[in-house]
């Protein structure tokens, strides 16, 4: 049943179209109708009260761990999609280092059936690059692109180059993005943090960020020879931006991400209030403020093309051990607006690039029609307030994940309510679907 | 808060000489005496009362230094106590171990310093020499030597000063601050 | 007296109060060990559990009689053959010893980080014996008792740490400690076991490749073990370490005459040092040893000796 749902006085920010100002919008039968001011061409069954509050396309995200099949301890279909419809997304790309990986079409399949039985929100499987994430055969892309497929990934593990010359010879065939994250396995030597000085006090083994920009300057340059689409992972290094900025340059096809933790974390966390948290250990690790600075600069400028959270859900087993026998990974979903918003309260980004970068950047990479709410697109919609404060409760958050680092913290920005396909899928309680006046007097 | 003085300088002189007689007398010469002061103001009343000895018997009796610091029951909350330095001159063993401190009170710091002693040996007789005795034993502890009994009650705290330690001797009580 | 912790697990957070309150109460514990019956009753009815997932000869021992003289229970596990084998895992482990009644846990494991896992999830004191190249800060605390019990104030003092730096716990908790009590740190070593983002790393600290440069004029030296096993990588060959690094009687000349030698142990004779310096009259290896269980019966002491509820 879907409601004809006006959402109301909220101030509505979609980049995809150039626009930003107070507007009602209208949606129904899954699509968005109307977007205007006064009465609306048809009267709502319901009404959202978004007067103070940003009324934006849903958040897409290129970038996602939801653990089905085989590793429901960590997240299951139902609890990611919890935790990303309340996270403000509508639309969540899976990740494919799965147990069995997604390599083949029946899994895509099986990806596929699952979300739409299970899944709160639209999901949209991404498939791994080689047999098994062997990083030896590649899989068959065509078929799995028909079977659904919307990427290809070798996530976590790096991909060589023979494989990424074939992969990007095919990218550009079916025109999907080849999905790389870019790790130089001799140069990280399995490093488990950023290494420079905080490695160094630490003791631990650190990898630097030459690993990373090793392989993206390889991706770019194959991506350039073969004119397939390449999308490089979670970038963390200011010498990987300008291996990419170059590339853009140049007209070679590469996009790029960044994770929320990236823009807003360093690896000093590493050093207090808690030394070795494993909540902080990610892949890639975070580095320095210098980096970070570079990586925010980037996003506003649109070097990097999109937020991704790399939502890494662990069990408490995988993280309260010592840290270099951790695994890495955040759970991310939740906080991720409230933590970018940090950076708008304090003047590094302005609020319509930061929504820009989480709907319409994303959208335009996977080259489907999401990330804006053009009248007849469907109505996938978040609405947050960008000045509500709230603390992080691990154990309310919706994800298995219980494994992030803000614990405690008190972030600025929350989602509110979100819309997927104009159905509720997450709505505060402070927050109602009303009935209208004028219908409440025909009951 | 008021403080009264209970003995001065002319009486902690006059004890500390009876004192010494006392332990000649009754150690049948002071050869095998040593004195054990407890740190920290029962190190220089053992000091004063070895002088008084070499000048009445031109004996020299050693004098050494204990901390009890490991040996103390009473332990406040907190970090524990501070431990400092203990220096038991030559071995105990058959002699007669003066103990020396200021004020004898519950006990308990003669019993930890009594622990500490049999540590070091095994002294012929260990007796204890004390400057003021206020009562209010918590154990069967009995001093040999007692400048002065002073009465008190469990609210007043008696306080020492020594001239080595505080710039004068004298003997004060008062009033316990209330918390 | 100046003592805030409830766990040893580096010397980055102590000040210097708080090393000199070590120091003290350690020179008041050797007194103990000097006494024909070296043993008081203080921590009677303690339980000091050592788990120790590296081997150990001294830091074990000396741990071990530290807390027996101080009349403690001691249980020492050993995780090789304990239920680790079994696939424990460290924090199990440690609850585990906490149920026996662990007051106090001395922990030396391979991996950096370890012991503040064990601090976050345990009531009992965690004693750092050694966490991956991290931090050793009892061996730090006695190799700063040796050089304050031989030399005095240790203000201004140029002591050169040389070695294995980059692989070294003792080296990263004796430039804490050192700088705490106004030391003058110069570290040296190869290029690839001594990166110069030490320097930065470490604020005052200095980082002299060159060792017969860095010993010019210096009050002390600490010699670390070379691991050979670890760092077949990045040394050429021993015969070229030996050649530009081990500390013999002429470069040894270089340095203030009478400056103490010191070494965490055990020692490759003929590699890092010479034999007849590591037994000559400047060496402090042996006085080392007797200190480490009077530094560590001071910890014992500090962290138990007080009330508890």
């Amino acid at each position: 049943m879907s409601d004809l749902i006006l959402i109301s006085g909220g101030r509505l920010m979609d980049p995809g179209q150039g626009l930003d100002g107070v507007r009602d919008i209208l949606v129904g039968k899954g699509r968005v109708l109307w977007i205007g001011h006064g009465p609306p061409p048809q009267e709502p069954e319901k009404v959202l009260q978004g007067r103070g509050l940003v009324v934006s396309p849903g958040f897409v995200d290129l970038h996602c761990h939801l653990r089905e099949p085989g590793q429901e301890e960590k997240e299951t279909m139902a609890s990611g999609t919890l935790a990303a419809c309340r996270g403000g997304f509508t639309t969540v790309c899976a990740m494919p280092n799965t147990r069995p990986p997604v390599d083949s079409p029946p899994l895509v399949e099986f990806l596929k059936d699952k979300a739409s039985r299970e899944g709160l929100v639209r999901v949209l499987p991404v498939g791994a690059l080689t047999r098994g994430r062997a990083g030896k055969e590649l899989v068959e892309m065509e078929a799995m692109a028909r079977a659904g497929a919307v990427a290809f990934s070798d996530d976590g593990h790096p991909t060589g180059s023979r494989i990424m010359r074939q992969a990007l010879e095919f990218s550009r065939y079916l025109g999907l993005p080849v999905m790389d994250h870019c790790e130089d396995p001799e140069i990280a030597q399995e490093g488990q943090v950023n290494e420079g000085v905080v490695s160094l006090r630490l003791g631990l083994r650190g990898m630097p960020s030459q690993a990373e920009e090793a392989a993206v300057a390889r991706d770019v340059a194959v991506a350039g020879l073969t004119g397939g689409h390449v999308h490089i992972h979670h970038v963390s290094s200011q010498g990987s931006l300008e291996h990419i900025r170059r590339g853009k340059e140049k007209g070679v096809k590469v996009t790029c991400e960044a994770t929320p933790h990236h823009l807003t974390l360093t690896e000093d966390s590493l050093l207090a209030p808690i030394p070795y948290d494993t909540n902080l250990k990610v892949n890639p690790p975070l580095r320095s403020e210098q980096e970070r600075k570079a990586l925010a600069q980037a996003l506003r400028e649109g070097l990097i093309d999109a937020v991704a959270t790399d939502h890494a859900p662990h069990s408490l087993v995988d993280k309260l051990v010592e840290f270099s026998r951790a695994g890495p990974g955040m759970s991310n979903l939740e906080t991720a607006l409230g933590s970018l918003m940090a950076l708008v309260h304090r003047g590094e980004l302005d609020l319509l690039t930061l929504v820009a970068r989480l709907t319409v950047g994303p959208a335009r990479i996977l080259g489907k029609e999401l990330g804006s709410l053009k009248v007849g697109w469907p109505a996938d919609v978040v609405i947050f307030d960008p000045d509500r404060e709230w603390t992080v409760d691990p154990q309310a958050l919706a994800s298995r994940g219980k494994n992030t680092p803000l614990a405690g913290e008190k972030l600025k920005g929350k989602v509110m309510a979100t819309l997927v396909g104009g159905k509720a899928a997450y709505l505060d309680p402070s927050l109602k679907l009303e009935v209208p006046e004028s219908r409440k007097a025909k009951i | 808060m008021q403080e009264k003085v209970i003995l001065n300088g002319e009486d902690f002189r006059r004890a500390l000489t009876r004192i010494a007689h006392e332990v000649v007398e009754r150690n049948k010469g002071g050869q095998e005496v040593v004195f054990v002061g407890l740190l920290t103001r029962g190190v220089p009343l053992a000091q004063r009362l070895a002088r008084n000895i070499r000048e009445l018997e031109g004996i020299e009796v050693p004098v050494g230094v204990l901390d009890i610091g490991l040996y103390r029951d009473d332990i406040p909350l907190g970090p524990p106590p501070q431990v400092r330095h203990t220096y038991i001159p030559g071995d105990i063993t058959g002699k007669a171990v003066v103990l020396v401190d200021d004020v004898l009170y519950t006990g308990r710091s003669i019993r930890a310093a009594m622990d500490a002693l049999m540590d070091y040996g095994r002294p012929r007789s260990i007796q204890l020499a004390v400057l003021v005795d206020r009562g209010h034993r918590e154990l069967p502890v009995r001093p040999d030597y007692v400048g002065k009994n002073v009465p008190t009650s469990r609210d007043e705290e008696v306080i020492v000063r020594l001239t080595e330690v505080d710039g004068r001797d004298e003997v004060a009580i008062r009033k316990k601050e209330a918390p | 007296m100046t003592w805030h912790h409830h766990h040893v697990l580096d010397l980055d957070d102590f000040s210097r109060e708080e090393i000199e309150a070590v120091l003290e109460t350690a020179s008041a514990m050797k007194e103990v060990l000097t006494r024909p019956v070296p043993k008081v009753h203080t921590l009677r009815g303690k339980r000091v559990f050592s788990l120790f997932y590296e081997p150990s000869t001294r830091t074990r021992a000396s741990f071990e009689l530290a807390a027996k003289t101080l009349s403690a229970e001691v249980v020492g596990i050993t995780a090789q053959v304990s239920s680790v084998v079994k696939g424990e895992s460290l924090l199990d482990t440690i609850k585990t010893l906490e149920a026996l009644g662990a007051d106090a846990i001395v922990l030396r494991h391979p991996e950096a980080g370890a012991p503040y896992l064990a601090a976050r999830y345990c009531r009992a004191s965690i004693v750092n014996a050694g966490d991956g190249a991290h931090a050793h800060p009892t061996q730090a605390l006695l190799d700063i008792f040796s050089l304050r019990q031989r030399l005095g104030d240790l203000e201004g003092l140029k002591v050169v740490i040389v070695g294995d730096i980059l692989h070294s716990r003792v080296a990263r908790s004796n430039i804490w400690g050192l700088k705490a009590l106004g030391a003058r740190v110069v570290l040296s070593g190869p290029p690839t076991l001594l990166p110069m983002s030490f320097a930065d790393a470490y604020a005052g600290v200095e980082v002299e490749w060159d060792l017969e440069r860095a010993l010019e004029g210096a009050g002390a030296v600490i010699a670390l073990r070379l691991q050979w096993e670890r760092q077949q990588d990045l040394i050429p060959s021993l015969e070229e370490y030996v050649a530009f690094y081990q500390l013999n009687a002429q470069r040894l000349s270089r340095a203030r005459p009478g400056a103490p030698i010191l070494h965490p142990g055990p020692v490759n004779e003929g590699v890092e040092i010479d034999p007849e310096v590591a037994r000559g009259p400047q060496s402090l290896i042996d006085e080392q040893v007797t200190n480490g269980v009077a530094v560590r019966m001071a910890l014992l002491y500090l962290l138990l000796g007080g009330a508890h509820e």
